[in-house]
């Protein structure tokens, strides 16, 4: 069964235990001037944004079918039968396409390091696979981030907008959204306030590249051919024109 | 041999090269951040969209001049194949070198080898540039073996010269095409004068103008350094065959930006129409109203300026794909620090300085074979030359 997170923006206190819960997990430091940052960055692998009194988190959104995972030369990012995202480092060139590709810019890098990696938040698929909840909706308070099966979160979503059609923005976000992802958002206010991209398509990105990468073969064997066809005329044209001169000789 | 003296442009390498030493030691000491200007927000720069991007197209005319001549079997141009393929050849290591620069873990640069992604699209690029890399060095083997005069070892590289050909024309048209895939990943980030479902198209159709065009360009600048350079009627028909390529890809390119109504966002202005307007006046319409009066057409000097017209403009096209373009969705404003800067013109300026020693050295620029082994197997290249028409 596909795990999923769901992060409900009006429940949230902005108490950034999550933040905090995060670091530990991942072995990242945290005081208060981390705190302070509103930006995901290599040492900080969510974040609790806030406007006035509404917050939104950031995290990797995990997303169903990857375009990091699809995009990576090495496979060193590849998506997990229970929903996160893993990021091998021993595998990573450091290419920074993931980056580039990712449709909600989560990846981020070590930039001040001579050797860096790619860092991101990747569901804690090491407590995932043991059936734990990630550390981020163990410690939260009030239930804004919450662990379980996508299938149930997204039910539940659902009830929730129903039952207070005025509180929500009526849209899960990571629903559809590049063909759906394994965090899934709830918010009363629109979600581009916070940075999350409105206009993204509902099909996964990576067929876009796949589709023209799938014709490849063909492209190659019709291409060789016709290539030595070409030659086999025009030596052959030039062979009988040798042929001609000499015994017109 | 003549004493080495400094003339004024080897002045400018030696200092263009020292600079190139500091930022290379900075960079491998201090990391990416210290020395460019990427981020989180901008992780492609200069080194991917300059000596990546423009590097594979700028060799391209090492495919379009191989298939030319042994496949196509246009003879004539043969005198030209060598320098083009000197060209590509060091075009594709110093594009390796860049990489270098420019990942993380440049060590790790054979990973994708052995750790299979066939999704990726720079699985494939990796994969291409390793591969040409190989098929150049065998095509420009032979010079060498000249040289060195080792018969076996021509003779060898001569049996399997077409598929080698073949397999080299293959590669880069995978690669200079896969080149423009790899923004097809990115619709919700690349400005629409640049993203389209056509890119790879599109550059494929692009490098091979611009091969076109550095061969008429290298062409006039071997002229102007070495003395050597094409007969005027091939370099003619070059230009010919530039004008169709310019005017197909200004076809696909303007239907293309109509048709998804990006045409009109000029009017708004700003700092991707203006480099649009660049591209689009630099690279298409100046060459093609200036190739198509015969006058310019048939004249060194006129040939000349459009080569370095559709070269400039292409490299604007890359530039633009790589950089202007993803500006706005990543909402920076990207300008290459000044180790970035002194890596590339150094990768330049060395690309420079070893085909300036190569011509020097090698028989890159040859009238005809000289080689006395290859005179029984002479192809009667009078003989087709009558029919062959670009």
């Amino acid at each position: 069964m596909s795990k999923g997170i769901l992060y409900d923006a009006t429940l949230c206190i902005d108490c950034k235990l999550c933040e905090r819960a995060c670091a530990e997990k991942h072995g990242l430091p945290y005081n208060e001037a981390i705190a302070a940052e509103e930006k995901q960055s290599a040492h900080k692998l969510t974040v609790v944004m806030d406007k006035g009194d509404k917050y939104m988190r950031r995290l990797c959104m995990n997303c169903q079918d990857p375009t990091c995972a699809s995009v990576c030369p090495v496979a060193a990012l590849r998506k997990t039968a229970e929903g996160p995202v893993t990021y091998d480092a021993s595998r990573c060139i450091g290419c920074r396409y993931c980056m580039l590709a990712c449709p909600f810019s989560v990846p981020k890098y070590q930039w001040n390091t001579a050797l860096p990696l790619v860092q991101k938040c990747d569901m804690c698929a090491d407590r995932v696979a043991q059936g734990l909840p990630t550390a981020c909706a163990a410690a939260c308070p009030t239930g804004a981030t919450k662990f379980g099966d996508r299938d149930a979160l997204i039910a539940e979503a659902q009830d929730r907008i129903a039952k207070n059609p005025e509180q929500y923005v009526h849209h899960i976000y990571g629903l559809t959204e590049v063909g759906g992802t394994s965090v899934l958002l709830l918010s009363s206010v629109p979600f581009e306030e916070f940075g999350y991209p409105v206009h993204v398509d509902n099909q996964p990105l990576p067929m876009l590249t796949w589709h023209v990468l799938s014709e490849l073969p063909q492209v190659v064997t019709f291409g060789a051919a016709l290539l030595g066809g070409i030659w086999w005329i025009t030596s052959r044209r030039q062979a009988v024109a040798a042929a001609e001169a000499k015994s017109g000789d | 041999m003549a004493t080495f003296r400094w003339t004024f442009w080897k002045v400018v390498l030696a200092f263009v090269l020292l600079a190139g030493a500091v930022a290379t030691v900075l960079r491998f000491s201090e990391g990416l951040g210290a020395t460019t200007n990427l981020s989180d927000a901008f992780p492609w720069g200069l080194w991917i969209g300059f000596d990546v991007m423009c590097g594979v197209m700028l060799a391209a005319g090492g495919f379009t001049l191989t298939a030319t001549v042994y496949i196509f079997n246009l003879k004539k141009f043969k005198p030209i194949v060598r320098p083009t393929v000197l060209t590509a050849f060091l075009g594709y290591l110093l594009v390796v070198i860049a990489l270098l620069f420019d990942l993380g873990r440049g060590y790790r640069i054979w990973h994708p080898l052995v750790m299979w992604n066939p999704r990726s699209v720079m699985f494939e690029v990796a994969w291409c540039v390793t591969l040409y890399t190989m098929v150049l060095a065998l095509e420009f083997a032979p010079i060498i073996f000249e040289r060195l005069r080792l018969e076996k070892l021509l003779r060898i590289q001569r049996a399997i010269s077409i598929p080698l050909v073949i397999a080299g024309v293959m590669l880069s048209t995978l690669h200079q095409s896969s080149l423009g895939s790899l923004y097809l990943i990115v619709p919700g980030k690349l400005h629409p004068f640049w993203y389209t479902p056509l890119l790879p198209l599109l550059f494929f159709v692009s490098a091979i103008c611009v091969g076109l065009a550095m061969t008429i360009f290298e062409s006039s600048m071997s002229a102007r350094h070495f003395g050597k350079q094409l007969e005027m009627p091939l370099l003619i028909r070059l230009g010919r065959a530039l004008l169709v390529g310019l005017i197909v890809y200004s076809v696909l390119r303007f239907q293309d930006v109509f048709d998804r109504g990006a045409l009109k966002l000029i009017t708004r202005g700003g700092w991707e129409s203006g480099l649009f307007l660049l591209e689009i006046a630099m690279g298409l319409v100046a060459p093609i109203v200036l190739l198509i009066f015969p006058k310019v057409r048939e004249s060194s000097g006129g040939l000349y300026i459009s080569s370095v017209l559709v070269v400039l403009g292409f490299v604007t096209n890359r530039m633009n794909v790589a950089i202007t373009g993803m500006e706005a969705s990543a909402g920076v404003h990207y300008f290459p620090k000044w180790t970035e800067l002194a890596v590339t013109a150094s990768i330049i300026g060395a690309g420079f300085g070893i085909f300036a020693a190569a011509v020097k050295y090698l028989p890159i620029f040859v009238a005809e074979e000289a080689h006395p082994a290859s005179a029984e197997r002479r192809e009667p290249e009078l003989a087709v030359l009558s029919h062959a028409r670009l």
